[in-house]
């Protein structure tokens, strides 16, 4: 099977690693790197398990073919917290219970953090519609939908000039 | 129990939100689930399925496969042991090993689409789908059913042709898809229905519909030249996948050991093996570590569902109200293989109510479907969708609030079940009142909308546990817990250990054991872990405390008596001694010299769980264009006995709110002609997102904890899924205007309903 | 004499149609014995498959459960669950 060298930055680090042509990057991920963080539920682009940052766009990974991630820079969840510290949406999900198995966490919190790097202050239902594409089945997203709405009055109140 | 079920006072731990142990590794993407394994020199194990819903297997030709390089394995059924027999605690029933056996790899028959047929294990993904190809398998398509009436009727196409009916006297001559008959009741139903005032009956059908858990089945083989092997797998239970592994393929339950993932969600879905005796099996036979990960759509054609059925009830009420007698007949999809939870329908369907007069029927029928599985209080949302629409019929006809004919019919403590069982610490009433002064009810319905209210039952179970406690050198403990924890419960197990121990939550740790690093436990199911694990915890927690108290005493020169522990401190009260208290810390920093170790293991039986009670709002709105149901507002009760973590309890609530919505509204195995599923993909099988759901307003009744459980807890995650699906078309038929009978309430059905 | 009947029909199937009747056990390991006696296979099916309410509580399992001299014993389907 040919497979050709993909060179690009994840979670802030240069990485290089062989990718199949037909090789979805969640598999790159997964599989090469041993990212683990980032989980299949359906592989269709429907549950949104697998949710990355693609040069700051949301992407599912298991739609993009792992050789188009040359070049770009991927954020994954194992990037997500800053040298050991949680990120305001990591600290809001625990607080608030907005996790029972865990496994759609990583896909949403991806999904919501490229949220609030766009939009500070969404409300309730543009966070609803926002994370329509990342299917949780334990929580009934009453506490995901609080944690995220919290998390961004977080991170709206820490970067108020003092 | 000494200081048990201290009606919430004093207690420290018990009833706050902490921080779950397991937090951070699942927001960090650590956490470790069944597919993120990887062993050197593994290999990927693919399933050959039947493209065919019904039909004989007359070849498996394998030979092109094995010459495929890269092609380490290939297993059939053959390869199981073919004398495998016997029972193992599954599910909601006592799953016959031969048919779980046959249902991981097929035997003679393939009885449904996505049955597997064989497996390949070979080194490269690629290498095994190509070898799947390569498999030949030769089928003798067989006339299918899938529908549970059709599969009941005597010129059926059969499944199983040595399956008589169950529970038929005399023993019936022939063969047919009806497993069994169940029959129970009490009193006398003619009298009640010539008596009656009001009568109201109705026929009811709800689709199958699948758990839906995100993470699709996987797990890691690794057979060792020696026998011992060992699993990694995301399951309810190491320990039911140990036992079933064992039987299937014949090995001693000391040679396997489970270790199991974190598991993401199962709702009974994982109470069962569909991969493990086949990737171990792969294993077996080319010493090298197998791993087996279901793509989704496998998980839908082959994991799975729980039963659609088919129900007709009748009510026999006073003119004021009281319900004198009712009569049911449920008929219940049990898939390919017998074993539908149809007995639990019919003992949940009334559990409810306390009517003096039943009459109840069940038929457990198999058709070619994939086996049902547990979902989340198995057996009884579909018939309490039934009877919660035919309450509802007789508060319209009656003219009756939904809450006071409720309230008029409730259990009460003492109340015998239709099933021997007599009511206690039943709160049903009060979670009624509650819902009716909630902010919810007190609000008018809006304009253009209409409110469903619904109650529901599931009985909880406990059962064998395990739980170890250990305190560390420095005076910390964790908690050993024997289940896998699937939404919180290393929380619950480290706070009622804390709470018992007298220490902060921070310094109590809880991990999930192998199968071969703590007693046997039955599985994560049940709505049993809290109450029966969590006795195992406080039982070992205890055993601690008497052991500290008892080193205490030593160190003091005392009697064991004179001392008391609190809040994680020894304190001596006899006056005469003169002595500063003992942390834990400073008594398990010398343990080496008042007995070694401090350590406690405790396994036992739990008797005495709580049945719980649920009482669910629903307030909707339909679009008369499309059709389309949104839900505005839903507000949730539930006699929880106690809450040990609150928010994870609210949790359950809202979780089980959210997928009964989408079983009312959405969710459905569709089948064309050809016997094949049509919608085995998450954009065809339409589960709520968060764009489809309100919030999910909780209400948590606490007056009557269970005085079987240390701090009251009973049972909670599988209540919550009982009462949404007529909750929710109790609304729709107010909207529509003629009782809705059919789940789920697509938007098609109810735009051809609202134009009749 | 303590009195059992059952809420399955299964049990039917073992007992030639009875559906009630009194034993004399004390205990659910005695009235395993008993029925495997009086019923063929039945002991053992109940054993393995059923659970009891003594006295409208519910036992799963529990072979050392007490039975009264007047107990009312109902022969019921295991409960597990999801
Ligand atoms: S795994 Fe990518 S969307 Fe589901
Ligand atoms: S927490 Fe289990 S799927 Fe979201």
């Amino acid at each position: 099977m040919s497979r050709m060298v993909v060179n690009a930055t994840v979670n802030g680090e240069p990485v290089e690693f062989l990718a199949g042509g037909g090789q979805s990057l969640l598999d790159a991920l997964r599989d090469e790197l041993r990212l683990t963080g980032s989980k299949e539920g359906c592989g269709t682009g429907d549950c949104g398990a697998c949710s990355v940052i693609v040069d700051g766009r949301l992407v599912c990974a298991c739609l993009m073919l792992a050789p188009e991630a040359e070049g770009t820079r991927i954020e994954t969840i194992e990037g997500l917290a800053d040298n050991g510290h949680l990120h305001p949406l990591q600290h809001q999900f625990l607080e608030q219970a907005a996790l029972q198995c865990g496994f759609c966490t990583p896909g949403l919190l991806m999904a919501s953090k490229a949220l609030l790097d766009r939009n500070a202050d969404p409300t309730e239902s543009e966070v609803r519609y926002w994370l329509a594409g990342n299917m949780c089945r334990c929580t009934g997203y009453d506490k995901v939908v609080r944690a995220v709405m919290d998390a961004a009055a977080d991170l709206r109140q820490a970067e108020k000039p003092r | 129990m000494s200081d048990g079920n201290q009606g919430g006072v004093n207690l420290k731990v018990v009833g706050q939100r902490p921080i779950r142990p397991d937090g951070v590794d699942k927001v960090t993407g650590r956490a470790q689930f069944g597919a993120d394994f990887h062993l050197p020199g593994m290999l990927t194990g693919r399933i050959k399925r039947s493209p065919h819903a019904h039909a004989r297997v007359v070849s498996i030709d394998t030979r092109a496969a094995e010459k495929l390089p890269g092609v380490k394995a290939i297993v059939t059924s053959a390869d199981f042991d073919a004398g495998a027999a016997g029972e193992v605690e599954a599910g909601e029933s006592h799953a016959a090993m031969k048919e779980v056996a046959a249902n991981c790899l097929a035997h003679g028959k393939v009885l449904y689409q996505g049955h597997a047929v064989a497996a390949v294990a070979a080194t490269q993904p690629e290498i095994a789908a190509e070898a799947l190809d390569l498999i030949e398998v030769t089928y003798e398509v067989l006339p299918h059913v899938i529908d549970v009436e059709a599969a009941m009727a005597a010129d059926a196409p059969v499944l199983h042709d040595d399956m008589y009916t169950k529970g038929v006297t005399p023993k019936p001559g022939k063969a047919s898809n009806v497993a069994a008959k169940h029959v129970m009741g009490r009193g006398d139903v003619a009298a009640a229905f010539k008596a009656a005032g009001v009568i109201v009956e109705g026929s009811y059908e709800t689709a199958a519909v699948h758990q839906g858990y995100i993470e699709p089945h996987a797990c890691v083989a690794s057979w060792g030249a020696d026998g011992q092997s060992t699993i990694w797998c995301s399951s309810q239970g190491q320990f039911l996948v140990r036992a079933m592994v064992a039987k299937i393929l014949n090995m001693p339950l000391s040679d396997i050991k489970v270790i199991p993932a974190e598991i993401g969600g199962g709702f009974g879905g994982k109470t069962t093996v569909y991969l493990e005796p086949v990737a171990l099996a792969l294993s077996r036979k080319c010493g090298r570590p197998v791993k087996i990960v279901m793509s989704r759509e496998e998980v839908f054609l082959a994991s799975g569902p729980t039963s659609g059925a088919v129900m007709d009830v009748r009510l026999a009420a006073t003119k004021d109200g009281k319900i004198t007698g009712a009569e049911m007949t449920l008929k219940y999809q049990a898939g390919a293989f017998q074993g539908s939870p149809v007995n639990l329908g019919l003992m949940t369907a009334f559990a409810c109510y306390d009517v003096e007069s039943l009459a109840l029927t069940g038929y457990d029928v198999v058709s070619n479907r994939p086996k049902v599985a547990a979902y989340r209080a198995p057996g009884a949302p579909m018939a309490a969708f039934a009877v919660e629409s035919a309450i509802d019929d007789l508060a319209l006809k009656l003219g009756m609030d939904p809450i006071d004919l409720r309230l008029l019919n409730a259990v009460r403590d003492g109340a015998k079940t239709v099933y021997g069982a007599t009511v206690r610490c039943c709160a049903l009433v009060e979670t009624l009142e509650a819902i009716k002064a909630s902010p919810h009810y007190q609000t008018p319905v809006g304009k253009g909308q209409a409110r469903g209210v619904a109650a529901g039952f599931w009985f909880n179970v406990g059962g064998e546990s395990s739980a170890a406690v250990h305190v560390d050198e420095d005076g910390g403990v964790t908690v050993v817990s024997s289940n896998p924890d699937i939404g919180g419960s290393r929380a619950s197990m480290a706070m009622m250990a804390a709470e018992r121990l007298g220490l902060p939550i921070e310094r109590v740790r809880c991990t999930v054991a192998d199968t071969t690093s703590i007693g046997y436990s039955g599985s994560t199911g049940g709505s049993r872990v809290t109450f029966a694990t969590g006795m195992a915890v406080v039982e070992a927690a205890q055993k601690i405390v008497a052991d500290l108290k008892r080193r205490a005493a030593q160190t003091w020169e005392c009697d064991i008596a004179m001392v008391e522990w609190k809040d994680g401190v020894a304190t001596c009260i006899d006056p005469a001694k003169d002595v500063k208290p003992l942390s834990m810390k400073a008594i398990a920093g010398k343990s080496a010299k008042t007995g070694g170790p401090i350590a406690a293991e405790v396994s036992l039986n739990a008797q005495g769980a709580a049945a719980g009670f649920g009482v669910h709002v629903c307030d909707l709105e339909i679009d008369p264009e499309t059709g389309r149901t949104t839900v505005v507002r839903y507000t949730a009760a539930q006699d929880v006995g106690r809450a040990i973590h609150p928010a994870y309890v609210e949790g359950q609530l809202q979780g089980g709110a959210a997928q009964g919505i989408g079983w009312a509204l959405n969710e459905e195995y569709v089948y064309g002609k050809s016997g094949l599923l049509e919608n085995a993909s998450f954009l065809d099988y339409r589960m709520p997102v968060a764009s489809d759901l309100p919030m999910i307003d909780t209400i948590l009744i606490e007056t009557k904890p269970n005085p079987r459980h240390p701090f009251g807890a009973k049972g909670v995650g599988e209540v919550p899924i009982v009462p949404p699906l007529a909750a929710v078309s109790n609304a729709v038929s107010r909207i529509v205007g003629r009782r809705m009978t059919s789940l789920p309430m697509s938007p098609a059905k109810v735009l051809a309903e609202m134009a009749k | 004499m303590p009195r059992v009947t059952s809420i399955s029909g299964r049990i039917a199937d073992f007992t030639g149609g009875v559906s009630a009747f009194q034993v004399e056990a004390r205990t659910v390991r005695a009235l395993m014995r008993e029925l495997e006696g009086r019923f063929p296979g039945l002991g053992d099916f109940v054993e393995d498959q059923m659970a009891l309410a003594i006295d409208g509580e519910i036992f799963q399992d529990a072979l050392g459960a007490e039975i009264g001299a007047d107990s009312e014993i109902v022969l019921i389907p295991k409960i597990a669950g999801g």
